[in-house]
């Protein structure tokens, strides 16, 4: 019959086989059942086989010094180590490092699925918000009363709004 | 307290009306969520992770989908709690063990989890018994969506919903079958299959020795990528992928049965006397029997209503599950002994299998899962 393989960790003898294709390519990781418990795979509702298959880059271009997220303060080098991102703004942060990996890992490298409705007429509002306040301010130091008065009642408008919107929650 | 209400109450996994659905045993869908301008879990200080425990906690209970269901801080449980979560599919074993300011809401019939503080701050699950990825996905956005209403989300509109972890961005979903499929595994054909399947971006899981029954023959199918693609066309890339392994099962169960009917009645049978008669029982040993108990069940072997016993057993003869069953922790060995008694009282009234040679060709007597429950 098979012969029987060994945990690509410990040696033992292996239980468990993920084979993937990446690129082309054929990943096969054959492990013990106590090595396979250790990295969570045999838990079928929390393992991820890219985590396994995310080698830690040792010989990569030097890397680009004290890049860090402004929001969170996660490092590329602990990205690199963990391959988890500290918060969202690390997207944006680490875009360079993110984006090309992000391509080789999925089916594209723009969203197509389901929009958080309610977050994002949130974010409209605030925008919207936001410029009519720096107009505002503008109108009235450039003496253009009108324009300031009709941005005024936008504004109430707009808040009126917002705080409707917050109530059907 | 806790452990009482899930064994108590009916559960999806468990009690799920033996509908008539070979191959599939259950469908799940997982949507990653995170709160905006808010470290993940995992970078996040202890504070802030306690922060959206507190706030991400109250707001899931108070779904009306989580009506009289259970939500627990982690570091409450037991270990044995723990366990059987993790065993029943509504924890995973990342959360058990990182258990500061984790939390976890599941709904009455444990059809639905939501994990506060895993790798990203929400984890929502829902399973769904047989081939269901339309209900599934019908859950699942519809708990998303009133949890948005009350949550802001880590969203961009060019890489939709933010997650800890780049191999989720996008959807922030995993969906995934979890299949049986000992035909394929009596007749060595699973690693073609694997192979076959990860080309087109499918992961397969299994815990199985080559060329050998072993783990029940039992896979979990799912997506591997998130981004680039609307929820509704990964899980119709997945479903086609299922279909095919669903008929090549299928086919391979037929021609075990035109080759060599001898010997798969020789392992039922078998499988049968033991489930019946044995006093020592490990986990892995129950599960195979229990693999082809329920092949016997679908070629009707054993009467239908066997496979609600068998599903079961999947779940219950798993570690922390006897414990419980035996009522206090016990070590191994003694497991073993708790685990043969309680499937030699869930076998005692079932009927012996029937041999009668029958051909499984006739297109209406094939097991298919339900096309209405198949999404499309
Ligand atoms: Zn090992
Ligand atoms: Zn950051």
């Amino acid at each position: 019959m098979a012969k029987p393989l060994k945990c690509d960790v410990c040696s033992e003898p292996a239980t468990v086989h993920l084979t993937q294709i990446i690129n082309n390519q054929i990943h096969k990781i054959d492990l013990c059942e106590s090595c396979a418990e250790q990295k969570g795979i045999t838990d079928p509702s929390g393992y991820s086989l890219a985590d396994l298959l995310v080698k830690p880059e040792s010989q990569s271009a030097p890397e680009v010094a004290a890049l860090s997220c402004p929001e969170c303060g996660c490092t590329q080098r602990e990205f690199k180590k963990t391959g988890r991102l500290g918060c969202g703004a690390c997207y944006e942060t680490f875009a360079s490092v993110v984006n090309p990996a992000l391509l080789n890992m999925h089916k594209g490298d723009s969203h197509k699925g389901k929009v958080p409705q309610r977050a994002l007429e949130r974010a409209t509002f605030i925008d919207r918000l936001g410029t009519l306040e720096d107009g505002l301010k503008e109108a009235i130091s450039s003496e253009r009363y009108e324009d300031a008065a009709r941005m005024r009642d936008e504004i109430i408008e707009l808040k009126k709004a917002m705080e409707a919107a917050a109530l059907e929650d | 307290m806790l452990i009482k209400s899930i064994f108590g109450g009916k559960s999806e996994m468990t009690e799920a009306g033996s509908k008539k659905c070979p191959v599939v045993l259950m469908t799940r869908i997982r949507l990653a969520r995170n709160i905006a301008n808010t470290p993940f879990p995992g970078w996040a200080k202890e504070t802030r992770r306690k922060e959206v425990l507190e706030t991400c906690l109250p707001s899931v209970a108070s779904l009306s989908q989580m009506k009289r269901g259970i939500s627990a801080e982690i570091s409450s449980l037991s270990d044995l709690e723990r366990q059987i979560l993790v065993e029943r599919h509504l924890i995973s074993r990342e959360l058990s063990s990182n258990a500061d300011a984790a939390g976890v809401v599941i709904s009455k019939d444990q059809s639905i989890s939501v994990m506060i503080n895993e790798e990203d701050h929400l984890r929502i699950q829902v399973i769904k018994s047989g081939y269901r990825f339309k209900s599934a996905w019908n859950a699942i956005d519809a708990i998303d969506s009133a949890l948005e209403e009350q949550l802001d989300f880590a969203f961009s509109q060019k890489l939709g919903y933010l997650t800890a972890c780049p191999t989720n961005v996008g959807t922030g979903m995993r969906a995934s079958t979890m299949m049986h499929l000992p035909a394929l595994v009596i007749s060595s054909q699973m690693e073609k299959v694997v192979r076959a399947v990860n080309q087109l971006g499918i992961a397969v899981r299994g815990l199985f020795g080559e060329g050998s029954d072993a783990s029940g023959s039992i896979f979990q199918i799912s997506n591997q990528t998130t981004l680039g693609e609307s929820e509704g066309e990964i899980v119709k890339r997945l479903s086609s992928v299922l279909r095919t392994i669903i008929d090549q099962e299928m086919n391979a169960r037929e021609k075990i049965l035109e080759k060599d009917p001898n010997k798969l009645y020789d392992k039922i049978g078998r499988a049968y006397g033991i489930l019946q008669n044995s006093h020592l029982l490990t986990s892995s040993e129950c599960m195979n029997l229990a693999s082809l108990v329920r092949f016997g069940v679908d070629l009707e072997m054993f009467p239908e209503k066997t496979r609600n016993i068998v599903d079961r057993m999947f779940i219950e003869c798993q570690p922390g599950h006897v414990q419980y069953h035996a009522g206090h922790e016990i070590e191994s060995s003694a497991r073993d002994e708790f685990r043969a008694a309680y499937m030699r009282k869930q076998f005692e009234n079932v009927a012996r299998p029937i041999f009668n040679l029958h051909e499984m060709s006739s297109e209406d007597d094939t097991p298919k899962p339900d096309p209405e429950q198949e999404a499309e």
